[in-house]
């Protein structure tokens, strides 16, 4: 389709294919290929082998784990066609980019925009070499979905504040070095009075606790936070600008969650493929079962729908510069399907596909089992679907609030 | 909303200049009131084919403009928002089949007719209340064509029908042979059964063994841009009245029942946008274009369904009034959701495509 005149001679992106060609023969080892990205696991991280920290850090040298940020501050520098080329290339040569996580897909854009020229300078390149790990401070006991409810509270101290309080669903808490926040500086006023401050979380004070989920899996943690001294200089915009500043990450958060990519990866074999395997199939090879291959057929119509509509998001805010309201609708749309998908899929399997642990079923089994429950989270977090209804109603379709 | 270029922009914002100012949905009520039975305004397409909207998809070489699938379909959604009443959809198919299947002679001759708007053109495929172009018994000899087929688009203007038999599709001018019968539907527009009594008939004879599946295609997409522009509307309309509309002292759009209820219409019609454009895209780039198809047609049965019950339910009782615009909506939505394969037989040939 016509889309944005393409602004580079084809003589200059032949040129940087060739140039990404090279770094890849040179830099990506072949024990890797196919791998994906070990640390990327909702399971947590797993101990860096050789290879995968010296691919780390030659595309962190680079800045080609964040091909679109600005060279300045470690990232690659890359106009988004280019980026594009590097995607391609690397597909074609098995490789995977190893940086990751909520500095990349959700703190870094947020402080590109919002951070002051010296935080930028301090936060941003460890985040391009993937040396930092950021964890979200955002929800609490009593602030889940009325967010701004939240109470941490961060007492001015002159140079510093020092912060009590607790968040909790801090995903990766127990493996993160640093905490993106969300907390109170003033309480006579609700949205004014919260402020986005940056808490490291070895500083003494701060207590992680893993929580156990109903897919035996511990992503999230409660953080307690005791008497923690947080230097000034990491207050993130001005004081009281944080619920602005917070909703803006939250942008860049549902549209990552909602699927167009990470979701896309994981749902790789097709419904019908793996019924295929599963279920009885007729001489011509279709599935015997009339009503379940009409089922699967609704499912991938509409499966297909979702992500051409995540790719013309892409498009769009592509054309009109940033992440947009869209987001919600992504978000809201990629999650339900995405549970519809897994409820699908152990239909399909039987019995088989509830496995625990332990003996008779294979690692897909069982690892799509806790993919199963897992996803039941989807539609909570990030704001649940519920929120983006509010979202989608009162913001993109300007229906009004009760007077 | 694809994004277009300035090609693209300025034939849209045009259709929908056009559409609102000289074609809204009051004109279908004048044309519904004539009682004619063609049912549409013969004025309003000449100047719908003025503006070359006829010969979007047909090359430049016989008079089209060659403008691509896009923007035919970005089109057709505007003239669907107001439920504009004219032969554009069924001449455009008629021509693309003549672009896929026929000879240079065949071109020559009908291509630039049709693209003017001198000469309207419609499929007649179907021979019973059901999609089904795996069973049709129309059959050809001797260069004449017997046979009967059911509720045939736009039939009452139609000069030259572009008519499947059982090996091939023909081109049949109407006139000795053929023969109407009015089949009037819900939607109020021009339907009939048309019966071919060895009518002379002139072979598509290129175009390969796929020639109808594509012609097919094409029909589903473009039906498909109609159905997205009637779907916007009634989400548009809807959403203007439950800001309006004022019950226990309060503007319905503050209802969190209906804001939500509203949201999941939303996210059903951004779904339903992007199959439809990547079906037009798949045409565009010739890619993929079968099972593009049997999505776009799917989503666009499947939303504008709901949409065109939500909107009924959530206007209330003024909704089921004729005096109200948005009924009108839903009796379109059922012809077309029924024209060309409705949902069960879009999933089996989904699943048909994709090997299982």
């Amino acid at each position: 389709m016509a889309t944005q005149p393409d602004l580079q001679p084809p003589s200059a992106d032949d040129a940087f294919r060739e140039e990404v060609r090279d770094f890849l023969a040179a830099n990506f080892p072949s024990e890797l290929k196919g791998k994906g990205n070990a640390l990327a696991g909702v399971d947590g991280p797993t101990e860096e082998t050789e290879p995968q920290r010296k691919w780390r850090e030659a595309m962190g040298e680079r800045g080609w784990g964040t091909p679109t940020w600005p060279k300045e501050y470690g990232g690659g520098g890359l106009t988004r066609r280019q980026a594009a080329i590097l995607n391609e290339e690397m597909a074609k040569a098995g490789a995977y980019n190893p940086i990751g996580g909520m500095g990349v897909m959700m703190f870094g854009p947020t402080l590109l925009e919002y951070g002051s020229e010296a935080q930028k300078k301090e936060h941003i390149p460890p985040i391009c070499r993937g040396e930092i790990r950021w964890c979200q401070g955002y929800s609490e006991p009593n602030a889940g979905s009325d967010l701004a409810n939240l109470q941490t509270f961060a007492e001015d101290k002159g140079d510093h504040y020092v912060v009590n309080g607790q968040k909790t669903w801090t995903s990766g808490g127990q493996w993160a070095d640093k905490c993106f926040c969300l907390v109170r500086t003033d309480k006579s006023d609700k949205h004014k009075g919260i402020s986005f401050l940056l808490i490291d979380m070895d500083a003494p004070g701060v207590e992680v606790r893993p929580i156990q989920m109903i897919s035996g899996m511990s992503p999230f943690c409660e953080t307690f936070f005791t008497d923690v001294k947080v230097p000034k200089e990491n207050l993130v915009g001005e004081e009281g600008q944080g619920w602005t500043i917070g909703k803006r990450l939250l942008q860049h958060e549902r549209t990552n969650l909602s699927g167009g990519g990470s979701l896309a990866r994981m749902m790789g074999a097709s419904l019908a493929d793996i019924a295929k395997k599963y279920v009885e199939t007729d001489e011509s090879g279709a599935i015997a079962d009339k009503v379940l291959r009409d089922r699967i057929a609704d499912f991938e119509i509409r499966w297909s729908a979702f992500l051409l509509t995540a790719r013309r998001a892409t498009e769009e805010s592509k054309a009109q510069g940033g992440v947009s309201e869209i987001s919600s609708v992504l978000k809201k749309l990629g999650t339900k399907l995405g549970q519809e998908r897994a409820e699908l899929m152990i239909e399909i399997m039987g019995l088989q596909g509830l496995g625990w642990e332990g003996e008779g079923f294979t690692d897909a089994e069982l690892s799509g089992v806790r993919a199963w429950l897992f996803g039941k989270a989807t539609t909570i977090y990030g704001g649940s679907t519920e929120i983006q209804n509010n979202i989608i109603a009162k913001r993109v379709l300007g229906m009004l609030d009760h007077q | 909303m694809a994004v277009l270029n300035e090609e693209q922009e300025m034939l849209r914002d045009m259709a929908r200049e056009w559409a609102t100012n000289e074609s809204p949905v009051a004109a279908f009520r004048k044309v519904r009131a004539s009682g004619a039975p063609e049912a549409f305004d013969r004025e309003a397409y000449t100047a719908m084919a003025q503006m070359g909207w006829a010969g979007i998809v047909v090359p430049e070489a016989h008079g089209g403009s060659d403008f691509g699938w896009l923007s035919a379909g970005l089109v057709v959604e505007e003239l669907g928002k107001t439920l504009t009443a004219s032969p554009l959809v069924a001449t455009t198919l008629a021509a693309t089949a003549i672009v896929l299947g026929g000879s240079e002679e065949q071109k020559a001759k009908w291509l630039p007719k049709l693209a003017s708007g001198e000469t309207i053109g419609t499929l007649a495929i179907d021979e019973g209340p059901h999609h089904n172009p795996a069973k049709i018994a129309a059959s050809v000899s001797g260069g004449k064509l017997s046979g009967t087929k059911a509720f045939v688009h736009e039939a009452h203007s139609t000069d030259l029908f572009v008519v499947a038999a059982a090996d091939g599709l023909y081109l049949v001018e109407n006139g000795d042979g053929v023969a109407l019968s009015t089949r009037k539907l819900t939607d109020q527009r021009s339907h009939a059964e048309v019966t071919f009594d060895g009518a002379a008939a002139d072979k598509l004879a290129g175009g390969g063994d796929s020639l109808l599946d594509d012609v097919l295609d094409r029909a589903r997409i473009l039906t498909a841009c109609e159905m997205l522009g009637m779907a916007q509307a009634v989400f548009d309309t809807t959403l203007e009245y439950l800001k309006q509309r004022v019950q226990f002292n309060q503007v319905l759009a503050t209802f969190q029942a209906l804001q939500h209820r509203m949201a999941d219409l939303f996210g059903d019609l951004a779904m339903m946008r992007s199959a439809v454009e990547g079906g037009l895209q798949a045409l565009d780039s010739g890619f993929g274009i079968p099972r593009a198809a049997a999505i776009a047609k799917s989503e666009a049965n499947r939303v504008l369904h709901t949409m065109s019950r939500e909107g009924i339910q959530l206007h209330g009782g003024i909704g089921m009034t004729d005096e109200y615009d948005i009924g009108f909506y839903l009796k379109r939505a059922r012809v077309l959701e029924a024209s060309w394969g409705n949902t069960s037989y879009l999933r089996d040939r989904f699943a048909r495509i994709g090997g299982y």
